[in-house]
């Protein structure tokens, strides 16, 4: 495989990558405050439809992308009122909210297919982009980089920022949390509102990234990898950047190598398909022989908050 | 009610919730019905702002195919699986168990039903359809296996394995019906062979589509109710889900547990595919996934996770999938409105599970 | 209108006497006509349902919306709940009701049984029954043409053809496409991706990127939707095609031309009959000649003599001194499939399970 080729594999690798990573870092926040959020595909094709929409009436991707995390927080906060302050069951009102977004998003879509928007594209100098070696690192749109940089970010406050210890601190014991006086609800709340946020972006990257297109459905299950990669990922960010570029490598891989055509087409394309959930799974099974049976999710994952418990 | 501000010292009314000592029997009754009447007066609402007959739509969706005697079949035939899986998951959803990944289970016991009618496609007898459904179960056990394994050997979480597998399970079926199971009769498209007429399930009520999917479903819940309410093994599995502590304390194996009512939830999952391939399919399709498996957790939820509120969930949200499709055709409702119906339903009842399991209190902090 | 003269006027006349005595089944001319659209997807996919919507529409224009009122139903799944839905429409009194996709045959062929009198049309069909007839529509022609274009204006002589899944009709797509480009370019080759999916835009993005890095510089796909299109416009390569509709909007400089699914000719064939009381059970497979499948609009910056060249096989098929599927054909494991002189016909072309010599799949 010669470099060009391998650039070019890189490029798309990061495209397909970017809007798992965003959905993903957002997802990883709110479980490090101890909800488990299953709508994230449904926010994601909020942020997608909203993004995609405000991005063709203004011809403004940036204005569209503020859209979409406006629109993914909207959403997720429904989430957050059912189950922190009404202390609705998690899992039920994560996969409400998954068909409610599906549903919100093809209703409000409507209007919108067939009608085409630009993309996304770098910022960058043609000369940086069309560059053969260059472009690996400056032919990508400006959401990739926020993605990257959101990476170092997340994780910077988590590790290093008081604020961030309080929210680990509530993901892993909420009562004690709640005794020295922090507001559980308030902190989660916040953390749902982002992962909302981050999961509308993500999905504006499909209209904006990938194909500048509306129809429904369009983010095509992601959102569902996105929850496997949280866990994939031990809930630390850098793990998490690897392996959404993991799962990017291989539903790309899958398609060059298709492309590629020969000895690679001993594979059947159903086993291509299935690495990544199956990826998932063994991930999974060595990280917890890893840590002798203990999860290492987030102690209060999944259970609410009542303060007079 | 009357808030006093006062210049240096604020009184803050604040809402908290405080645990009923008992769920409040009355709201549990009563919240599913309100969530579906506040459903239907909300939608109609919206609807009609957006610009359709909103009326209209809460009629067709959630009122003709009550009142349309035409329509019963239908819905016997959508709810069987709705029920037979929400049945499954919502004993495991009582235990703490959350198996996601029914619509894999579902998926995969369909498979091993179609595999047996393909391998004895040219013998005939009673057998086979009894043989297939024992298939059906053993499938959507073999596919909750892993998961089971790794939760109660490794503790790894069965929400994410469940459903990793469901995906797996869709490419699994692809492999085989455009692969070795293609038929060969079929211009060569992804579809297997037509079942002979010992592997098609028989009609039970004569001059309607009511196959034997529908009576297995009441029965599979009434059952499910006196086992849950009755045995030892629902007594088990309410107490490992609410106080594990106190399971243990009382010689129950959580481990044993989580086993059982996974093994339950696969296998009923895996058994309604084998209805449904069996019944209303005839063979198998790509189009098999029909979203059952998620669907019939929203079924587990709105009944409250009791058998028999699961079979009146499920034929609940039959009537809208049926009514759905009935607006469609005669308002022009376009087929999004229907998961925005659930969606709404299944939010109004979430948010309505508060009075229920709480007191709102009114707490004055200075 | 057929010139009424004495000897014809005796028969309707004795017919029409007839009439009330056999009940009003196939012979009864109709006032109005209520048909039934069942779409897998919906109108707005760019694609295949969108092209059965426009046909619908047409006809409704062509013979007048007092005479035709139609329903529309959108999101139909294959199986029992495209049964329901049959059934239902069945139950609405509609006269015809139009199923477009393969998967609802067995629901169709079902309902049709418990409704005699409703008249059934099966889409991509393969089976009739006395109220059931299928239709299908000749695409490969249309690739015919689209394979010259791309034989002739390929700098890489690389092709690519995106596909979902390996059914019949895609794999006579691509043979179509490959043979034609052939003819201008013997060394012409064809990669084939199936993307596993029956719709995700992202991933046929991402496969025609991976298509482009290997050298393709046409693109040609079978899914609905202009994704692909969209990503050879963004990678400026020669071109790419508009699938089941004209979709220059979405590349304006890629597209080169498109294959437009025209369905409103058969529709209205098949409402007119049955307001002329004389539907019949049939089998119908038009296509360029048909005035199903057209080429649409060229790019203006294809060279004259590619569109002569293009137009002469549009025309070739259409007064059968083309045919798509001439021998002699190598299969790509270097088997002689069809002699020469000999060619695939209707009844081969459903089992053809193997791609012609240069395509890589």
């Amino acid at each position: 495989m010669n470099i060009d080729l391998t650039i070019a594999i890189i490029i798309t690798m990061v495209g397909a990558s970017t809007p798992l990573l965003l959905a993903a870092l957002g997802e990883l926040v709110v479980e490090k405050s101890g909800v488990l959020n299953l709508g994230v595909e449904g926010m994601m094709l909020v942020g997608a439809v909203v993004g995609f929409a405000v991005t063709y009436i203004t011809g403004n991707p940036w204005i569209g992308i503020l859209a979409a995390a406006f629109a993914g927080s909207a959403a997720s906060l429904i989430f957050a009122f059912l189950t922190l302050s009404l202390s609705a069951n998690q899992v039920a009102t994560g996969l409400a909210l998954t068909i409610f977004g599906s549903g919100f998003s093809a209703l409000f879509g409507q209007p919108f297919t067939g009608k085409p928007i630009a993309l996304f594209k770098s910022i960058f100098p043609d000369s940086l982009t069309d560059h053969p070696i260059l472009r690996v690192f400056f032919d990508y749109s400006p959401l990739v980089y926020f993605s990257l940089f959101m990476v170092f970010a997340v994780w910077w406050f988590l590790q290093k920022t008081r604020a961030g210890l309080i929210l680990r601190a509530v993901g892993e014991n909420d009562h004690s949390a709640h005794s020295i006086g922090y507001s559980v609800i308030k902190v989660r709340y916040g953390a749902v509102a982002f992962g909302g946020a981050m999961a509308g972006i993500g999905g504006a990257c499909f209209p904006l990234i990938l194909t500048p297109q509306w129809v429904e459905g369009l983010t095509g299950g992601r959102g569902w990898i996105a929850l496997a990669l949280v866990v994939f990922s031990a809930w630390k960010p850098t793990r998490l950047l690897a392996g959404a570029y993991l799962f990017g490598l291989i539903a790309t891989m899958e398609l060059y190598a298709k492309a590629a055509g020969g000895s690679f087409r001993i594979i059947p394309s159903e086993l291509w398909a299935s690495l990544p959930y199956l990826a998932t799974i063994i991930v999974l099974v060595l990280i917890s022989l890893r840590h002798k049976g203990n999860s290492s999710a987030p102690a209060c994952l999944g259970k609410p908050f009542i303060s007079s418990n | 009610m009357g808030k006093h501000h006062q210049k240096k010292r604020r009184q803050i009314m604040r809402f908290q919730l405080e645990k009923k000592p008992e769920p409040s029997k009355k709201m549990l009754f009563a919240t599913p019905i309100l969530a579906v009447l506040l459903t239907m007066v909300l939608g109609a609402i919206v609807f009609s702002i957006l610009g359709y007959d909103g009326l209209g739509a809460v009629r067709e969706i959630f009122l003709t195919p009550i009142m349309n005697s035409l329509k019963w079949q239908d819905l016997a035939v959508k709810a069987a699986p709705l029920i037979i899986i929400g049945v499954g998951l919502s004993i495991g959803y009582r235990a703490n168990v959350w198996n996601i990944g029914a619509e894999g289970q579902y998926i995969v016991g369909g498979l091993a039903a179609t595999g047996v009618a393909l391998f004895t496609h040219d013998m005939s007898g009673w057998w086979l359809l009894p043989l297939m459904g024992l298939a059906g179960m053993a499938g959507g056990m073999a596919w909750v296996f892993i998961p089971a394994l790794l939760r109660t050997k490794l503790n790894v979480n069965e929400i994410l394995t469940s459903l990793m597998l469901t995906y797996v399970a869709i490419q699994l079926l692809n492999f085989l019906i455009f692969g070795p199971w293609k038929s060969p009769t079929a211009y060569g498209q992804p579809q297997t062979v037509l079942f002979n007429a010992d592997q098609i399930l028989p009609y039970i009520i004569p001059g309607t589509i009511v196959q034997a999917g529908a009576p297995i479903a009441v029965f599979i819940a009434i059952m499910a109710w006196l086992i849950m309410s009755r045995s030892v093994f629902g007594f088990q599995v309410k107490t490992v889900g609410s106080a594990p502590n106190a399971a243990r304390y009382g010689g129950f194996s959580t481990n044993k547990t989580i086993w059982l009512v996974l093994l339950i939830s696969g296998g009923l999952a895996g058994f309604a595919g084998m209805l449904e391939v069996a019944g209303p399919f005839n063979r198998m399709v790509p189009s098999f996934p029909a979203g059952y498996g998620f669907t019939a957790i929203i079924v587990a939820f709105l009944g409250r996770l009791h058998p028999i509120g699961v079979l009146i969930a499920g034929i609940v949200l039959a009537i809208t999938f049926v009514g759905g499709e009935v607006a469609q055709t005669t308002i022009g409702l376009p087929n999004a409105a229907v998961g925005l119906f659930q969606a709404m339903m299944l939010f109004l009842l979430l948010a309505g599970d508060v009075l229920v399991r709480y007191n709102i209190k009114r707490v004055r902090r200075a | 209108m057929k010139l009424i003269n004495r000897r014809n006027a005796l028969k309707i006349g004795g017919a029409a006497a007839v009439l009330p005595l056999i009940g009003t089944k196939a012979f009864a001319q109709k006032e109005k006509v209520k048909a039934a659209f069942v779409l897998i997807g919906t109108p707005d996919d760019n694609g295949w349902n969108y092209g059965h919507d426009l046909g619908r529409q047409e006809m409704i224009t062509a013979l007048g919306a007092d005479r035709v009122e139609t329903t529309v139903v959108t999101n139909v799944a294959e199986g029992p709940d495209s049964e329901r839905v049959f059934r239902e429409l069945a139950q609405q009194g509609h006269d015809i009701i139009f199923g477009t996709s393969f998967g609802y045959g067995d629901a169709m062929l079902k309902v049709a049984k418990q409704f005699p009198d409703v008249k059934f049309e099966w889409a991509t069909g393969y089976k009739t029954a006395s109220n059931l007839s299928i239709y299908n529509a000749r695409f490969h022609e249309g690739r015919s043409v689209l394979g010259t274009i791309s034989g002739m204006m390929s700098k890489t002589g690389i092709g690519a053809y995106i596909g979902s899944f390996p059914i019949p009709e895609v794999v006579m797509g691509i043979n179509a496409f490959h043979l034609a480009a052939r003819k201008a370019n013997p060394d012409f080759i064809t990669k084939v991706v199936y993307v596993d999916s029956w719709f995700d835009p992202a991933k046929e993005a991402d496969a025609a990127r991976a298509l482009i890095d290997q050298g393709v510089d046409v693109i040609t796909q079978h899914t609905d939707g202009p994704a692909a299109l969209q990503v050879a416009e963004e990678r400026g390569i020669v071109g790419g095609f508009g699938q089941g509709a004209d979709m220059s909007a979405f590349a304006p400089k890629a597209h080169l031309t498109s294959i437009i699914d025209i369905w409103s000719p058969y529709y209205i064939k098949a409402v007119k009959s049955l307001l002329d009381g004389n539907w019949k059970e049939g089998s119908s497979w038009e296509g360029l000649a048909g005035g199903e499948v057209v080429i649409g609009k060229y790019n203006e910056k294809i060279p004259a003599d590619v569109v002569a060249a293009a137009e002469a096989v549009r025309t070739g098929i259409i007064d059968g001194s083309v045919h798509p599927f001439a021998g002699p054909i190598t299969d790509n494991k270097g088997t002689l499939r069809v002699e020469a002189g000999d060619v695939i016909d209707d009844g081969e072309f459903w089992g053809v399970d193997w791609y012609a010599q240069g395509v890589e799949a």
